[in-house]
């Protein structure tokens, strides 16, 4: 009989559970769009205006876009005019023809892929970009925040006694404000817009779950007969902890990893809706979302459904993958 | 007439896709009115499948009965009734009791409740008519103040309580025929005793038929009419218990019989089932003297050994539960201590003290003239390495995340022994060969090996060390009789060639009696007696150690 690990055994469980595997290569495909944007590949010229504004999106054409304008024009025009000539008219006309003219209108197309935002940015490639933003900020926070949290939970957990109260005291300070309330706090005290400050935000204040968590699984495990033994053959304390328990319960760690994942996503969108995420230089589904808003009610629809469905299809499949995993990896849980 | 009739009994399990387990392979066998039929087999013998089976508890969803099968109740297919008939039968007329009392109670309902739940489903009583059937119940199963004992919950009670009460939601129905499911093993010897006389009265008052399945051939010597052996699913023998303990026919009855320590003398080597299954003749291999001379050097000393937990009451208030007060003993170079005593009577907790795996509250302990209870973390490792101890439970005392080869060398990397990891790899497969494992398990990892298999590799852990006291705190408790012979031969034989000494724990007196040059018996946190085997055994001077030894199953058989 070969020899597997228990790694091995739950990749063949996990291999087993279709769902989980087809959301596996939905989050690998996500992640190759993310190491191409990254690289140069994709999307590098997103800031380009290629579009007119809020160029509409190819399947729809033109025509489409054009109308729904000229209706909103026409509907304001009786409170504007009241009869009066436009005495600037003519010359406002002839500076409009000359400045934006033909030829620059010409280079701008009338529809994009699928369509464009007020500046005539392609929705498309801000989404890839976003993307990248998107998904890099909620790994680098979650794994700042499952860091944080093992680290602490496992000492607690382990060494127990004023150790445990110290980190139980500082748990209960941080969860006992109101989550949002936390977040824009330290949003207010690091007061410098960016990717690297919201990663801070969530990873500081995020870890108190996966802390429990870790710190209840430390103390089942340090009792049990495989950690005694290794006391025994006089295994350290940072030994025992790290070489002896972390690998069993490691698959906690891994499943919490991946929940805050989806979490943070979802956290950075928030944010940056609420104007305390990443900066107007870079664009994330929040920013696009943020931006949506007050487009919506000019009836462009598509930022919005572009930014949604990439997130959707994301968060979804992470969360159906992260299922997977902890069936695969806990099969008692099943 | 028989109440019960099996007739080619075939269960299979589904395991995964693929694979399929044939747990019981075409069994027959009879339960007579009035009666006790015990099966006995060690463990994945179909012995509790077979139970499971008659009370149509098997789980529907990986479980298949062979077409063929029949289990007749008073002529009646328990396998081809419908679930309401069934569940009918089951409480009624066929009851049963479990092995773990903790885990068959509702944890969250009161006894008086749980009792009452049976009476009201299956009599229809109501009202005042449930309390004083079950306050009738709990007097029965010999539970002192019942009116009062309504109204706790499980966890109120002890172990031996708790299966009394089970007992009496069994018997709450009268039904005719009672399946005890390995119904003592989890109880100290002393209260087993109990719990064994209070079925053996209940069966003879209300006439009862009993399924009694056990692990335990002491224990059906002394209950049952007729037993059924089983082993891997199949009957090997079945015979009225007169005839099979006197003259057993079938090979592997005759090893499970062999393989417990006898009673009255001791082999140099205890019979294992390969002797028997084979066809080369056993060679005779003498008897091996036991005790102490007196001349022996000691190795460790302990004295009044204390050990206290503390449990927070209230804000500022503490209870002090004293697992350990004052045990003074000493164990003598190359030689075996033996330790008895019943759940909670600090016997583990003593290894544990010698080992340093917990800090002691007072006395000392003296190796090699230095009290190890003073030494500071850092000067205690030199002594750490002399001092080993292999763990009762061999699937909770391995790192399931490590390889047999990390386990072997883990040990000899922190203590820097062997150039290498080339030469410590060496070494650690030497070990394996030597508690009678193939050097190709090194690259395995531990749920690949049985349980037996699994303790020899936490005894080759402790050897890597070279240990000169090795603390074994119930090492063969959790093993099959037969698995147990084999490791207590491989215990036996690495003291004869390391002269290791012994500190040998268990619950189990026949072994301790076996094993044990010196024996410490221990109550409620104190030593109360230490003698030699024989001497103790032949003449206590204890109460307690007279209580235990009389509550031996077996012993007047």
């Amino acid at each position: 009989m070969r020899e597997q690990g228990v790694w091995a055994l739950a990749w063949k469980r996990f291999r087993r559970d279709r769902l989980g595997f087809a959301s596996l290569i939905v989050v690998a495909a996500y992640v190759v769009l993310v190491l191409a944007v990254a690289s140069g590949l994709l999307a590098r010229d997103w800031e380009s205006e290629a579009g007119v504004n809020f160029a509409p999106p190819t399947f729809i054409g033109a025509e489409a876009g054009e109308a729904s304008t000229v209706k909103k024009l026409e509907v304001a025009r009786p409170v504007s005019d009241y009869g009066i000539p436009d005495p600037l008219g003519p010359d406002l006309e002839a500076i409009e023809k000359s400045l934006s003219g033909k030829s620059r209108d010409q280079a701008r197309a009338l529809t994009l892929p699928l369509g464009g935002d007020k500046w005539g940015r392609d929705v498309l490639k801000k989404a890839v970009k976003g993307t990248e933003t998107s998904l890099f900020v909620g790994l680098a926070a979650a794994i700042l925040a499952t860091f944080i949290g093992t680290l602490f939970g496992a000492l607690a957990g382990f060494r127990g006694g004023k150790v445990d109260d110290f980190f139980n005291w500082l748990y209960s300070v941080l969860t006992s404000i109101p989550y949002l309330l936390l977040v824009l706090t330290v949003a207010a005290v690091v007061n410098q817009k960016g990717v690297l400050t919201v990663i801070l935000i969530l990873g500081l204040t995020g870890w108190t779950g996966i802390f429990r968590l870790i710190r209840a699984e430390y103390m089942k495990h340090k009792v049990r007969e495989y950690v005694m033994a290794a006391d025994a053959i006089g295994a350290s304390n940072g030994r025992r902890m790290f070489v002896h328990i972390l690998p069993n319960v490691s698959h906690v760690v891994l499943v919490q990893l991946s929940l805050h994942v989806v979490l943070f996503i979802k956290s950075e969108v928030i944010l940056t809706f609420l104007g305390y995420g990443v900066s107007v230089d870079t664009v994330s589904w929040g920013s696009m979302l943020a931006e949506a808003g007050t487009e919506l009610l000019l009836g462009k629809w598509w930022q919005l459904t572009v930014a949604t469905v990439f997130m959707a299809v994301l968060v979804t499949a992470f969360s159906l993958f992260t299922d997977a995993m902890r069936d695969a990896l806990d099969p008692r849980l099943k | 007439m028989n109440l019960l009739e099996v007739r080619d009994l075939s269960i299979r399990f589904r395991l995964d896709e693929a694979t399929t387990v044939d747990a019981v392979k075409g069994i027959s066998f009879d339960v007579p009115v009035r009666s006790t039929v015990a099966l006995v087999g060690e463990s994945g013998s179909g012995k509790s499948v077979t139970a499971l089976s008659v009370m149509g508890l098997l789980p529907k969803e990986n479980s298949s009965i062979g077409p063929a099968s029949r289990i007749l109740y008073r002529e009646k297919d328990l396998l081809r009734a419908s679930p309401s008939e069934m569940q009918k039968l089951r409480g009624s007329e066929i009851a049963m009791i479990f092995q773990e009392p903790m885990t068959s109670l509702n944890p969250v309902f009161s006894v008086g409740f749980q009792i009452g739940e049976v009476l009201r489903k299956h009599l229809g009583l109501s009202g005042a008519a449930v309390r004083k059937r079950a306050i009738e119940l709990l007097t029965e199963v010999g539970i002192p103040e019942p009116e009062r004992r309504l109204e706790v919950y499980p966890f109120q009670l002890s172990g031996g309580q708790q299966q009394r009460v089970m007992i009496a939601m069994a018997i709450a129905c009268e039904p005719k025929l009672l399946i005890a499911d390995e119904p003592t093993t989890a109880l100290d010897v002393t209260v087993q005793r109990q719990i064994m006389d209070l079925i053996a009265g209940l069966q003879e008052r209300h006439e009862m038929a009993m399924l009694f399945i056990t692990h335990d051939l002491a224990l059906v010597s002394e209950i049952a009419d007729h037993v059924v052996v089983m082993r891997d699913g199949e009957v090997r023998e079945q015979a009225p218990a007169s005839q099979l303990f006197r003259d057993p026919r079938d090979a592997y009855t005759k090893a499970l019989l062999a393989c417990r320590p006898p009673r009255d003398h001791r082999p140099k080597r205890l019979p294992v089932i390969d002797d028997f299954m084979g066809d080369a003749p056993r060679a005779d291999v003498g008897e091996r003297r036991r005790g102490l001379s007196g001349n022996e050097p000691t190795l460790l000393e302990a004295k009044g050994l204390a050990k206290s937990f503390y449990f927070r009451e209230g804000l500022l208030k503490q209870r002090e539960l004293k697992a350990v007060k004052s045990a003074s003993f000493r164990v003598a170079k190359g030689k075996t201590l033996g330790v008895v005593g019943e759940s909670g009577s600090g016997k583990t907790t003593v290894a544990l003290l010698v080992a340093r795996l917990h800090e002691a509250t007072g006395g000392e302990v003296r190796f090699d003239g230095r009290d190890l209870l003073k030494l500071e973390p850092g000067a205690a490792m030199p002594y750490k390495r002399r001092i080993q101890i292999v763990f009762q439970n061999p699937y909770a005392s391995l790192n399931p995340r490590f390889t047999v080869g990390q386990i072997l060398t883990e040990p000899m990397l922190i203590h820097g022994i062997g150039a290498d990891d080339g030469e410590r790899r060496a070494m650690a497969s030497e070990l394996l060969k030597k508690v009678g494992l193939p050097p190709l398990s090194l690259e395995k990892y531990p749920h690949e090996f049985s349980g037996g298999q699994r303790q020899r590799i936490a005894i080759a852990r402790a050897l890597t060390l070279r240990p000169e006291l090795l603390i074994c705190d119930e090492s063969v408790s959790a093993l099959d009789v037969s698995v147990q012979a084999q490791l207590l031969n491989l215990l036996q034989d690495l003291q004869d060639e390391y002269a290791m000494s012994y500190l040998f724990i268990s619950h189990d007196l026949a072994v301790v009696r076996y094993m044990a040059d010196e024996v410490m018996v221990m109550k409620d946190g104190e030593v109360v007696e230490i003698a030699g085997p024989d001497e103790l055994y032949a003449n206590p001077q204890h109460p307690y150690t007279r209580l235990l030894l009389s509550s031996i199953p077996g012993r007047a058989a």
